[in-house]
């Protein structure tokens, strides 16, 4: 099988986001940048398809060019290169959803794996676009998989309000990993060795362009000091009072 | 202006098809947006069946609802949705669609987007109209910052997160119900819902529910869950848990509450033994008000509840379910 896995490169969940000079992008200056972990669970939905049905597993990632770090990082896990779309700054989805779709649509591939939203702008937005763009059907949120290859036809579950649906589609098609998906593996030594001599192929999009802007980032307003009430269950009357007087919860 | 709200329903056990409380909010948003606009909102529902209860969303500020009924459309498909609708919204000349930030919603918003070449601002929080132009805000890093979004298409396809855009009072006037025409071929459905399981019958989901209690490593084990259920149960509200609950295997990873888990926004947040890592915080510190019982004073979960007790969890969660017992009449 050929398959695609999308990657993008975000601050790690640590990050205590300062507002950026231009005051309206993070402050990058001391920040940690890690694999976005829902593409860990894309990554390794890829690799198991690739041991079960044999093929080539190949990493995108659209950005500047540490985003050549997260191609790296996945290709120490498994497969076999990488596309790296060099973009100094890739724009809204629209935007990167446009790349990668330049990128992939004449790459005959079978399956295209997402993690199911960057842990950044949180638009949950990039894997379906490209599905649309790319006249693909696709599944998001995806917690279970499985494949048919023979028959081109993929059966997966997707997690919704209170439960999950089944979908099924036929290839080829694109798929948003959530977390319970699968186990990521860790990249052996061995593997992170490897990875430095598998190629990563570098493209430039023909153009970038945002349907939107942002035009200002700011912190949530500071929450007021709040009342600590005790330290047993002395204490719960006075809770349950607020939660009705002051929050009027019942 | 037009402003589209797509009305999104559900069958459910007992209540058979009806409208999701997201779909109220969708259509409040798109009303209140048409007046500062100067446009109109109208409604839009999708489904089999749906032509039925479409006068129902009269009283949430639309006074005409568009219908696309059909059997083929008893079961969610992302391919023929996203045809309708954005068909839909060219046939009507609408310039702004609004779809709540559902597993629906954020799964169809980005396809119509594509399929209207349209900025998209996904999951906002507040939507202002001003000159034309919708300026919309939407969190970032799961809550750690904000960013207000202009979207510069002509067209513009919002998606607004469940439980902000509340309406705030319902009038009893039915919308007039028009049918559009149906476009759809078998390959619109290369991608279709063939069965829906809901598991968690009688309790609300995290992202829906108005009141969470949500439970941390400090609880020690699965067992003792029990406890945070029974609270939950008797508030009518949601199960959540920390990521750390979660990675041990004490609870589903659809729980989890934080940045790489679920945002959330209730009324009442209740966390129990949970110590607060920054992107816990980021996935909950928008509720409307929290409540933390930690056995560690200097926990960060503190910094954001607005009601703590600095003790025992298994001595004060117990006296709190008897007594919100006694005072909600449930003895």
């Amino acid at each position: 099988m050929k398959l695609f896995v999308c990657v993008n490169q975000v601050p790690d969940t640590e990050t205590r986001v300062k507002v950026g000079q231009d005051g309206k992008t993070i402050d990058r200056s001391e920040i940690n940048l890690i694999l976005n972990p829902y593409d860990e669970f894309a990554v390794e939905a890829a690799l198991q398809l690739k041991d079960k049905f044999g093929g080539e597993v190949t990493y995108v990632s659209a950005g500047n060019d540490s985003h050549k770090e997260v191609i790296r990082k996945a290709l120490a896990m498994g497969g076999d290169k990488g596309i790296h779309i060099k973009a100094e700054n890739a724009g809204d989805s629209y935007s990167v959803a446009s790349m990668l779709t330049g990128a992939l649509k004449d790459a005959g591939a079978d399956i295209i794996f997402f993690g199911k939203q960057s842990i950044d702008y949180d638009d949950s937005a990039v894997g379906t676009m490209v599905a649309e763009m790319l006249g693909l059907p696709s599944a998001s949120v995806v917690v279970k998989l499985d494949v048919d290859a023979g028959a081109k036809k993929v059966v997966c579950e997707r997690e919704i309000e209170g439960g999950k649906e089944t979908v099924e589609l036929t290839l080829p098609c694109v798929i948003s990993a959530q977390k319970g998906l699968n186990e990521p593996r860790y990249p052996s030594l061995k593997g992170i060795m490897a990875a430095k001599s598998k190629p990563i192929q570098e493209i430039t999009p023909s153009a970038v362009e945002s349907l939107t802007e942002v035009t200002a980032m700011r912190k949530p307003a500071p929450k007021e000091q709040g009342k600590i009430l005790g330290t047993d269950k002395t204490a719960v009357p006075e809770l349950v009072r607020l939660l009705h007087e002051e929050a009027k919860i019942f | 202006m037009k402003i589209v709200a797509f009305a999104e329903a559900a069958h459910e056990a007992q209540a058979g098809l009806k409208f999701k409380k997201v779909a109220f909010e969708a259509t409040y948003a798109a009303s209140k947006l048409a007046v500062e606009l100067g446009g109109e909102a109208l409604g839009l529902v999708v489904g089999k069946g749906v032509g039925a209860i479409a006068p129902g969303l009269g009283g949430y500020g639309v006074q005409k609802a568009y219908v696309v009924d059909d059997d083929r459309l008893g079961m969610y498909s992302t391919t023929a949705y996203a045809k309708v609708i954005a068909a839909a919204v060219e046939s009507l000349s609408a310039d702004v669609v609004i779809l709540p930030a559902s597993a629906m919603g954020k799964d169809l918003a980005p396809r119509v987007a594509a399929k209207l070449k349209a900025g998209l601002a996904a999951d906002c929080v507040a939507l202002k109209g001003e000159g034309g132009n919708v300026l919309a805000t939407r969190p970032v890093y799961a809550g750690k910052a904000l960013i207000d979004v202009n979207i510069t298409s002509h067209k513009k396809v919002i998606t607004i997160r469940p439980n902000v855009f509340s309406p705030a009072s319902v009038n009893g006037s039915a919308a007039s119900v028009e049918k559009l025409p149906v476009d759809l071929n078998d390959s619109d459905f290369a991608s279709r819902v063939t069965n829906t399981a809901i598991s968690k019958a009688g309790r609300p989901d995290l992202t829906e529910a108005s009141i969470i209690v949500s439970g941390g490593r400090g609880l020690g084990g699965p067992e003792n869950f029990k406890m945070i259920e029974e609270l939950a149960d008797l508030l009518g509200g949601a199960v959540g848990a920390s990521r750390a609950a979660v990675d041990a295997g004490w609870r589903p990873h659809d729980d989890q509450v934080g940045q790489t888990g679920k945002t959330v926004s209730p009324s009442l947040y209740i966390a129990v033994a949970i110590s607060g890592a920054i992107q816990h915080l980021a996935g909950m510190s928008s509720s409307k008000h929290i409540v933390a019982i930690n056995k560690d004073k200097d926990a960060p979960i503190f910094q954001v509840a607005d009601y703590g007790i600095v003790g025992d969890a298994f001595e004060i969660i117990p006296e709190m379910s008897a007594q919100l017992r006694m005072a909600l009449g449930k003895d």
